[in-house]
């Protein structure tokens, strides 16, 4: 008797267990007709600023934003938090765009994102137990005064790095901001070269769009269970490291979610993304912001490389953005979802508490019987 | 027992998944204090903290040998150098083939010779959108000079498609034409182009690709990154003459490069490149007015 509720007990918990891991929902990329054209467009810093202000007035209860830095020439740097409020501290999920300033579609896929999540945390289930759960922290424009200067003229375009100033009288510009970050900065993969793209800084963290990056991650660190930071072109999902003879203690466990990521992009449109370290499938480099985020203790850290292979490269045409955005924002869900889940489904919480099921019953039992 | 159990669960209960109740008992690295969680091995530790500023330290460059990882990058660049090889033979202003798949590269080291590479790959018209598989021998030569990759390359039907139609109306367009044509920025800053100006743009990154090919090399990747500008100039030998200035990303180092060409195609003759002039790193600034 006592055994037979035990199980039922047990039975109700694992399906309503079940339930929250059930797969992505097909509506998270559904074709709707609500105002589409914006994210088929891109936008200039201006424009950028103005919809993130737009996005807190529409959703008060859910979006506020936040400064946590200033590039060199002193703008700020806004970040976007999502989510449902809590008077509890809750955990988050980190996502910054645009840290090369040539790589439009990454700032393009923020805002796409941050819209879906918008549009759709109401009255997808998944979703909207996700948004109770956990935040979102979206920097929708990281490197701004280097998107600011690609968008000048034709000329400026394939700008990539930060605008700070070369040193030792040079002329040339710019910091590359994801070689600048404290992760073996300097070894390899980078180039001492004021002039050159990949020159990572006079040390490291001598960008202050950098710094800001790290003192938030930092603040947070405990609380952040994913970390994503987007790019283009190649169509890649990177993980740690990106020195070639270091490995990130869970590699497997990166590794598989990456290529449940890629998948979940394939079911999408068809497009193929490589998965793997920088050292296995691009080249090898250190001083990334991803490398950075897996240090310091953030177990699920990637970098998204997004459409195309080389044929448009930085130049991809407005027509692609939506499809580019749909398959990543499928790939960045399975990644959150299982972050979500591994916190919040964790097997140990689900034995605890189909015990816990199990001893009410047979409590119950004997209080009735005995 | 029954109190004894409830004890142990209501334990087990609070220490885990709610961390936002309680505060972390200790038995994880406190991670949030900015300490760094060291997964480094000793040897390399040693090696962040005594390089000097602004020394970059050379990790040995084991080149790849043997049966290569098809989607690793050791065969990806090889397999893409083996696609401006095929561009430069068969390519044109209606046909610009991309690598799609690699499915098998191996490597070898050939002695006073270079290395080799045998790869089996897919690449794709973008304008058919017709695919084919090819298999390829590529040697990248070693020495100082460096010299120019040797492909050996043959593919399935693809390269049959049947572009001629389309090649005989745009050759027979701009031949006798008193109006010389000209475009710049192809593609503009948010990847568009006029649809006339698209068959120009296939041209430029064919002509590109006998520059791709030959400045390849096991450390880089190249892609035309824009068609900057061309001009039609003065028909020649019955050959389409274009001047064009053209943008290409090389993927390693992250460069942007630029090169003047000399370019002349008609259906009979092919894409040739008749001159390539390397043109000097920009540091030209624009100044800082930028609005906020």
């Amino acid at each position: 008797m006592m055994l037979g509720l035990g199980s039922a007990g047990v039975f109700l918990l694992a399906v309503s267990v079940q339930s929250g891991h059930v797969a992505q929902d097909s509506a998270f990329w559904k074709e709707e007709t609500k105002e589409r054209n914006y994210y088929t467009r891109y936008h200039n810093m201006t424009e950028i600023s103005k919809w993130m202000e737009q996005m807190k007035r529409e959703n008060p209860d859910v979006v506020s934003s936040l400064v946590y830095g200033q590039t060199y020439e002193k703008r700020n740097i806004t970040l976007m938090k999502i989510g449902v409020s809590s008077t509890n501290r809750k955990k988050a999920i980190w996502m910054d765009c645009g840290i090369h300033a040539r790589e439009w579609i990454a700032p393009a896929f923020c805002q796409y994102f941050v819209e879906e999540i918008l549009r759709t945390y109401k009255t997808n289930s998944k979703l909207n137990e996700i948004v109770k759960n956990l935040d979102f922290y979206v920097t929708p424009v990281l490197n701004i005064d280097g998107y600011i200067y690609s968008w000048i003229n034709e000329s400026t375009r394939l700008w990539r790095k930060s605008r700070s100033p070369g040193t030792g009288g040079s002329t040339c510009y710019g910091t590359d901001i994801n070689r600048n970050f404290n992760a073996n900065w300097g070894v390899v993969g980078v180039s001492t070269d004021c002039c050159e793209q990949t020159y990572c800084g006079t040390k490291a963290l001598s960008e202050t769009e950098a710094q800001a990056v790290t003192d938030m991650l930092v603040k947070m660190s405990g609380d952040i269970l994913a970390f994503f930071t987007i790019h283009s072109y190649s169509q890649m999902i990177l993980v740690p490291y990106g020195h070639p003879n270091i490995s990130a203690p869970n590699y497997n466990e990166l590794m598989k979610v990456g290529l449940g990521a890629a998948k979940a992009i394939k079911d999408v449109h068809g497009i193929d993304y490589t998965v793997g370290t920088p050292s296995e499938i691009l080249y090898p480099f250190t001083g990334s912001s991803q490398d950075y985020a897996r240090q310091i203790g953030i177990p699920l850290s990637f970098t998204f490389e997004l459409r195309d292979q080389g044929e448009h490269g930085f130049l991809l045409p407005e027509d692609q953005i939506q499809p580019t955005c749909e398959e990543a924002y499928a790939g960045v869900q399975h990644i959150i979802s299982y972050a979500h889940d591994k916190a919040f489904y964790s097997s140990a919480a689900t034995i605890t508490a189909t015990l816990w099921t199990t001893l009410l019953a047979a409590w119950v039992t004997t209080a009735t019987v005995g | 027992m029954f109190w004894r159990l409830v004890f142990v669960l209501l334990i087990l209960t609070v220490d885990h998944g709610n961390s936002t109740l309680m505060p972390k008992i200790g038995t994880e690295p406190s991670v949030g204090s900015g300490q760094l969680q060291n997964s480094f091995l000793p040897g390399l530790d040693n090696l962040t903290t005594t390089a000097k500023e602004g020394e970059v330290v050379e990790v040995e460059n084991v080149m790849m040998t043997g049966v290569l990882h098809p989607s690793h990058y050791p065969a990806r660049r090889a397999a893409t150098v083996v696609q401006h090889y095929l561009n430069t033979r068969y390519g044109s202003p209606y046909r610009w083939v991309f690598l799609s798949t690699v499915h098998k590269g191996s490597a070898e080291d050939v002695t006073d010779i270079g290395r080799k590479y045998h790869l089996e790959l897919t690449v794709q018209d973008t304008i058919s959108n017709v695919s084919g598989r090819c298999s390829a021998e590529l040697v990248f030569p070693e020495g100082a000079e460096q010299g120019a990759p040797q492909v050996n390359a043959s593919c399935d039907e693809l390269l049959q498609s049947n572009t001629t139609a389309q090649e005989e109306v745009f050759y027979q367009q701009h031949i006798a034409s008193n109006n010389p044509v000209s475009g710049d920025n192809i593609p503009d800053s948010h990847g568009h182009m006029e649809p006339t100006m698209k068959p120009f743009w296939h041209l430029g990154g064919v002509a590109s690709s006998f520059i791709m090919l030959r400045e390849s090399n096991e450390s880089t990747m190249y892609n035309m990154a824009q068609v900057a500008n061309f001009t039609q100039l003065e028909t020649e030998n019955n050959q389409l003459r274009f001047q064009y200035h053209v943008l290409l990303h090389e993927m390693v180092s992250q460069e942007i490069i630029h090169w003047k060409l000399l370019v002349t195609w008609s259906p009979a003759e092919g894409v040739k490149v008749l001159q390539t002039e390397l043109q000097p790193k920009c540091h030209c600034e624009v100044p800082p007015n930028t609005t906020k």
